[in-house]
């Protein structure tokens, strides 16, 4: 594999035209995922009581809601990056492929907001509904 | 030869297509790779799909957790969370193997082997290890 032409060089955006932002990305909010989500798991494993009371209580405390909160943002954009990759690769058609990559941008976004409005609610209203 | 990419009659469609998978000798790096995209697609489509049920669960007050706590805790349910379990210590074991090879190490046939071994099997062990401390606890 050659170095391209000057020129592209000078731009630094290659093949993709957008430079490699998607694959940092992808590796930064894979190191955000690999903090996040082993609290996530070993919290929950270490938590044992998995009554409404007990996982809501842990859940409303101040570092494991913020750690979720992270876990969100950083999980949704990581499969948003990881499932775009996935369309581009088995969808070849570009009005599909465009429309899949929408839908992915729309449903990701949303996803994130949802979890991050669900914790929001439990976190404020003490746990009550 | 170079005339041939700029004649305009020549689609992308009828390029010469590189060898496909069944040219090759099936080996671990395949099956990392392949287990890497399967656990990271999987955990993408139903784990996050779980998160946002178990959050939207408990932001509903305690009958709409036990009703998230009744499915999960069912066999069924347990199929899903211990898939769910392998699919994240898998995907983690590979994109560590990842994060090795962006530095430019473990290309080396018996190297690359080695690893990709060491990936599949710590993702296995990881996820029983999980569940014998909550199981036996």
């Amino acid at each position: 594999m050659g170095n391209g032409t000057s020129i592209g060089r000078v731009r630094g955006l290659g093949a993709s035209h957008e430079g490699t932002n998607h694959w940092l990305m992808q590796r930064f909010t894979a190191v955000g995922n690999l903090v996040t989500v082993l609290f996530l798991g070993i919290s929950l494993a270490l938590l044992g009581d998995y009554s409404y009371a007990s996982v809501a209580g842990w859940l409303s405390s101040p570092l494991p809601a913020f750690m979720i909160a992270l876990l969100l943002i950083s999980t949704f954009w990581h499969a948003r990056l990881g499932l775009q990759i996935l369309i581009e690769d088995y969808l070849h058609e570009p009005g599909t492929k465009f429309g899949a990559i929408l839908l992915l941008n729309v449903a990701s976004f949303a996803g994130a907001a949802f979890g991050l409005f669900c914790l929001a609610r439990l976190v404020f209203a003490g746990g009550a509904a | 030869m170079e005339r041939n990419f700029v004649t305009k009659g020549r689609t992308m469609a009828n390029r010469p297509l590189s060898p496909h998978l069944q040219i090759w000798k099936w080996g671990p790096h395949m099956t990392v790779s392949i287990l890497h995209r399967i656990s990271g697609d999987g955990m993408a489509l139903v784990g996050l799909s779980v998160l946002l049920w178990w959050l939207g669960a408990l932001a509903g007050g305690p009958e709409s957790y036990e009703t998230f706590h009744d499915h999960a805790s069912s066999w069924y349910g347990m199929v899903v969370l211990v898939g769910l379990t392998w699919a994240f210590f898998n995907h983690m074991s590979s994109g560590i193997r990842h994060f090795v090879l962006d530095i430019g190490a473990g290309y080396e046939i018996d190297t690359n082997r080695t690893f990709s071994v060491v990936s599949i099997a710590s993702g296995i062990v990881l996820t029983a290890a999980f569940w014998a401390v909550i199981l036996l606890s």
